[in-house]
């Protein structure tokens, strides 16, 4: 196209054809872009998940997905989208350690969306991780910045409910210290885990009735969600 | 002189015409995201890919995009662009896409690229079009990174993560938060001003001194 097209008005079927065409190449473009990341970013996501797992329970090197099927906990391959889930989390022999639940709840900001350990023989807590949140910078982020607070959740007994008490007041196994200037945000934590709590008491067997490990699978191959 | 022109393309967008202290352009990234000094670098260079690319394109094909179409072209390409640096750095740097956030999509509607497309790329042969992007793109990912670092080692007392001034170091938390984002930009732009307006007064000095000469 010359300096004379441009001076004249270009026909309906120009303008639409360049949009029509710019938009088809951007559509390929992206589709590109899209199949060549998703296998490195399922990657990702399930390697963060797995590394999450065995952060919030020491002790655990293998994994699986469980889910709660017609009223019992039963381990899948790949849980339905949506479906609620917890990890099973063993050891190298295979033996029942811990559950690592995810759960989430208003925060401060936005969604926090955390995960914990648990072992239902002691009722207690033994990790917990933040996955993700919007906290302010420098305060709410505390909560997965401040070792302390974090390392509270190592031992921390969850009935009648967890309970967070001003910085350096912990008296009972279930209370907390919460953090100084972020108050909104620990609170927020333990609310999420004390209602993931009562919503999943009830569905979780009795200890020591824990599914299996399913033989064949290979360490922690259930990771993706 | 060609040459020349295209260095001047280049450094114009550094300091004299700066997109961000001089254009005040592009405040949104410019004070959400800066409140570390990685952040603000990895929006910066997801800022300069997209610019330069854009650039790149619009101006390769400024006389096949009729006049009246040319906006939406524009944002079809800047778009385009964005969602492949979103998705790289989805892959590539997890963590940094995870604190950026929302800020990479918004990327499509940062005046600055669209400002370049409009006002020079469109109107520009392709070389001196890549070299505009360059330097612009440059002097906003420098502006971007001495904000991000003020901020950084204020409110943190740290830069890049590294722990700068140990442990008796009260953090300025503020400096990290909104406000003061508005603050340093306050600050720096103050010192752009000043900086402008002496060197207009030394030149009227100058302009005064040789009249008088003559």
């Amino acid at each position: 196209m010359n300096a004379v097209a441009e001076t004249r008005t270009p026909s309906s079927l120009r303008l639409v054809l360049t949009l029509a065409i710019a938009g088809l190449i951007s559509g390929i473009a992206i589709i590109g872009i899209y199949e060549s990341t998703l296998p490195t970013i399922t990657a990702n996501k399930a390697r963060e998940l797995r590394e999450a797992v065995f952060k919030v329970l020491p002790g655990v090197s293998q994994m699986q997905a469980l889910v709660y099927r017609d009223g019992e906990l039963v381990a899948v391959e790949a849980p339905d989208k949506d479906e609620p889930v917890v990890y099973g989390g063993y050891d190298e022999q295979g033996d029942f350690v811990g559950y690592a639940m995810p759960a989430a709840g208003p925060g401060f900001q936005d969604t926090i969306a955390i995960l914990y350990g648990y072992q239902p023989a002691e009722k207690i807590v033994v990790g917990m991780e933040v996955l993700e949140s919007r906290e302010t910078p420098g305060l709410g982020d505390k909560i997965y910045k401040d070792a302390v607070f974090v390392a509270g959740f190592s031992a921390l007994f969850v009935e009648p409910e967890i309970i967070a008490v001003k910085k350096g007041t912990k008296s009972q196994p279930n209370e907390i210290d919460a953090i100084t200037g972020a108050t909104i945000s620990s609170k927020a934590v333990v609310r999420i885990i004390n209602e993931a709590h009562a919503e999943w008491s009830a569905q979780l067997p009795a200890p020591g009735s824990e599914p299996q490990l399913r033989a064949t699978e290979p360490a922690g191959t259930e990771a993706e969600q | 002189m060609k040459k020349n022109q295209s260095q001047e393309e280049l450094i114009k967008g550094i300091w004299r015409d700066n997109p961000v202290f001089v254009q005040v352009l592009g405040m949104c990234p410019m004070l959400a995201v800066t409140n570390s000094a990685i952040n603000a670098v990895a929006m910066g260079m997801a800022t300069f890919f997209v610019l330069v690319g854009s650039s790149f394109l619009v101006s390769t094909f400024r006389h096949l995009i009729p006049k009246q179409v040319r906006i939406s072209c524009f944002i079809i390409i800047i778009a385009t662009f964005v969602t492949i640096a979103d998705y790289t750095l989805l892959a590539l740097v997890p963590t940094v896409h995870k604190e950026l956030g929302a800020f990479i999509p918004l990327i499509v509607a940062n005046c600055l690229i669209l400002g370049r497309q409009e006002a020079f790329a469109s109107k520009h042969p392709t070389k001196l079009a890549v070299m505009d992007a360059v330097g612009m793109a440059s002097g906003f990912m420098l502006a971007l990174f001495s904000l991000g670092a003020v901020r950084e080692i204020l409110g943190d007392g740290a830069l890049f993560g590294i722990n700068l001034f140990g442990e008796n170091y009260e953090p300025w938390v503020i400096m990290i938060l909104p406000p003061g984002g508005f603050l340093t930009l306050g600050v720096i732009l103050l010192f752009f001003n000043w900086f402008k307006f002496k060197k207009d007064e030394f030149l009227e000095d100058v302009a005064a001194a040789e009249r008088s000469g003559n």
